[in-house]
């Protein structure tokens, strides 16, 4: 939902960054403000996934140049733990396996490690099971999954409804979903969809990093951004995305 | 006291004073005038000998231990943190002396004897005999040969023919004296048929150098089964050399739960001998190591008899300039057809000067059989890491957690579970980054 008043999260200026001695995003601009759900699409290769791992802060991925304030902090100078405390919170593309470690460890952990920030209590076992549960009706998510190792012999989909779980536990201010749709069947995406759409809030912000416009049936964005060449070169409403599915990435590269 | 006129000083200094125990058993007393011979004949091992290679016990050597002296009463408060509550007996040995005091074992079985060597020599000679000193060689092993001279206690569990003891019993060897050199020993005689669980425990007070030589001895009977856990827990300055042989009757079956954790320099040699057709055996090891730690295992499963199977899984962990050997030596002898044995050594580095000396080593002399191995030395996964930081947790809790759960697998199946509860803590404390959690 676009307000005019609404409270600026994030800014990004210039941005440059490289990945593996390349340079893969090159001057990149993006304003997100509360309440908003932005789009960035683009072809394979066009540098959204590193734009998504940089603000995370994926060691590999190291920044050259611009800048990144969230809500009035410069993330570049953060660990990706404090950028994660900080209410930042990236959904991967590839979520890992973390065989040995339980995902209800796992998430509880995570959940309690960002718990004080907000002036809330740790849960202990029993309480966060409860919490992890209701959670996952929202996702349709079989509860067995807390006791299997992070992501372990996940499929795809499941692997992708565990990272939109978390995003469901850990309530961040600003949410980047990399490829969330990728790998999903159609039922596995409305759900996933649905369970995105239910998170969003007046207070909150969401990107989609997507390849293709499928998801964008059941998560309506405010913006779309075009991404070519690690750059934003064309932005719009809803309908951009659509013209995209129509017309092709080529019709922005030719524009 | 016996002339002493070893061939090395070393040796020499070790036996400087010795005197033959007296058991009033002769084949005892033969069997520790053998390995005195032996120990006087042998020579200290060093790294020009391929079974200790990468394990320079120069240190050890440089240091004169004495027998152990009278030792202070321990209380058993003192020692609550190594007691497994889930124990049905308990024999507490003291700088290698045995200490009624701290141990228990009434209340057993039907059938089950926990007690001391020399208090079962009488009463259970004829069960004895035929085990003491007859599966550890000290032919060639000098830390056998010097354990076997010195025997005069040790501990001795019997479970008898068709015999269950439910509850686990531990054998806990606290070290407490400076300089001090002990022989624990130790005899399990599982009878056919029978079940028993074993908690082998060397823990150290304080840091003080001392040393440990210790051996022990199990022989699973005919379809008996026995799970041996054994953890090494010694304090940071101690020398700790042990020898495991397992001897294993047909259809027995043996799981082996070997934990290293402490230790200036430690060797643990397991040899489990399948002597009868279709044993089963399960060796799981892990080591946990920091600082200037040496942890050396040697393992040797010896495929004698067909339809063998055995599982080997052993894990090092080494941080700070550790260095960690592992040799797993699998045997295949000729007519031990349909063998099926496999092995994995997984080895995690948490730092640059860690290391680690893997080798696997199959000697396979019957053709129709299935043996696998595997290694892998590696450091902890940076998209783990990554993936763990991004969720909140600071770089040094992503690091033990996942150092934990490379250990977990190992951990997760030592059929005790407070020592598991134990060790989750222990590996958790032990790899405890600089950085607060």
């Amino acid at each position: 939902m676009i307000r005019k008043d609404a409270r600026l999260l994030l800014e990004v200026k210039g941005l440059r960054a490289k990945v593996g001695g390349a340079e893969i995003v090159k001057g990149l601009d993006l304003v997100v403000r509360a309440g908003e759900v932005h789009a960035i699409m683009g072809p394979n290769g066009s540098g959204k996934s590193t734009f998504a791992k940089t603000l995370a802060g994926h060691p590999a991925y190291e920044v050259t140049g611009g800048t990144a304030v969230f809500e009035g902090r410069s993330i570049f100078e953060m660990a990706p733990e404090e950028r994660a405390r900080a209410g930042l919170f990236l959904g991967f593309q590839y979520p890992v396996e973390i065989p040995g470690v339980s995902n209800s460890a796992f998430l509880r952990l995570a959940y309690n490690t960002l718990q004080p920030a907000r002036g809330r209590d740790e849960l202990d076992p029993l309480e966060f099971d409860d919490l992890a549960r209701e959670k996952m009706k929202l996702l349709d998510m079989d509860p067995a999954f807390l006791d299997r190792s992070v992501n372990e012999g996940f499929s795809g989909g499941e692997k992708k409804r565990n990272e939109i779980l978390q995003m469901a536990l850990l309530e961040p201010r600003f949410a980047i979903l990399d490829e969330t749709d990728s790998g999903l069947d159609i039922d596995a995406l409305r759900v996933v969809a649905n369970g995105v759409n239910h998170l969003a809030t007046p207070d909150n912000a969401i990107v989609l990093v997507t390849h293709y416009q499928r998801m964008l049936n059941y998560i309506v964005p405010d913006y779309v951004h075009v991404m070519e060449g690690g750059r934003i070169v064309r932005t719009g409403g809803k309908t951009l995305a659509e013209e995209l599915e129509a017309r092709g990435y080529d019709w922005v590269r030719a524009a | 006291m016996v002339s002493v006129a070893a061939k090395h000083p070393y040796i020499e200094a070790l036996l400087k004073g010795y005197e033959a125990p007296r058991s009033g058993a002769s084949w005892l007393d033969e069997r520790r005038a053998q390995a005195l011979e032996r120990a006087n004949a042998l020579t200290v091992p060093t790294t020009r000998d391929e079974e200790w290679r990468f394990t320079d016990i120069t240190p050890l050597t440089r240091l004169s231990f004495r027998p152990a002296a009278e030792t202070k009463p321990l209380a058993l408060s003192g020692l609550s943190r190594f007691i497994a509550p889930e124990a049905g007996a308990r024999l507490v040995f003291v700088d290698g002396v045995f200490a009624p005091g701290l141990s228990a074992t009434t209340g057993l079985p039907r059938g089950v004897v926990v007690s001391t060597l020399a208090a079962a020599l009488d009463a259970h000679a004829g069960a004895i005999e035929p085990h003491l000193a007859r599966h550890a060689e000290f032919e060639r092993e000098v830390f056998t040969a010097l354990n076997t001279a010195h025997l005069r206690d040790g501990a001795f569990i019997r479970v008898g023919r068709n015999c269950a003891c439910p509850a686990p019993v531990q054998l806990l060897h606290v070290s407490t004296q400076k300089e001090a050199a002990a022989y624990p020993r130790c005899l399990v005689i599982a009878e056919d048929g029978s079940d028993c669980t074993l908690i082998e425990d060397y823990a150290g007070l304080g840091d003080a150098a001392y040393f440990n030589d210790a051996v022990t001895e199990v022989v699973v009977g005919a379809g008996a089964r026995v799970r041996h856990a054994r953890v090494q827990r010694e304090a940071a300055g101690a020398f700790h050399i042990a020898t495991c042989a397992v001897t294993l009757a047909r259809d027995a079956r043996y799981a082996s739960h070997a934990v290293t954790l402490g230790a200036r320099l430690s060797r643990f040699n397991l040899i489990v001998t399948q002597q009868g057709e279709g044993a089963e055996v399960q060796m799981d090891g892990l080591a946990l190591i920091s600082g200037r730690q040496l942890a050396d295992t040697h393992t040797l499963m010896d495929h004698a008899q067909p339809h063998g199977r055995c599982r080997q899984l052993h894990k090092c962990i080494a941080g700070g300039a550790a260095h960690a050997v592992f040799n797993g030596k699998i045997l295949v002898r000729p007519g031990a057809q349909l063998t099926d044995s496999s092995q994995q050594s997984r080895n995690l580095l948490l730092s640059d000067k860690a290391h680690v000396d893997t080798k696997p080593q199959l000697e396979i002399f019957a053709d129709d059989v299935k043996c696998a191995h595997g290694a892998t030395v590696g450091q902890l996964d940076a998209e783990q890491l990554f993936y763990l930081r991004s969720r909140g947790l600071s770089e040094g809790r992503a690091r033990n957690l996942l150092t934990y759960a490379f250990a977990a697998e190992v951990v997760d199946r030592i059929p005790v579970p407070s020592l598991v509860a134990q060790l989750e803590e222990t590996v958790l404390a032990q790899t405890q980054a600089a950085e607060p959690a």
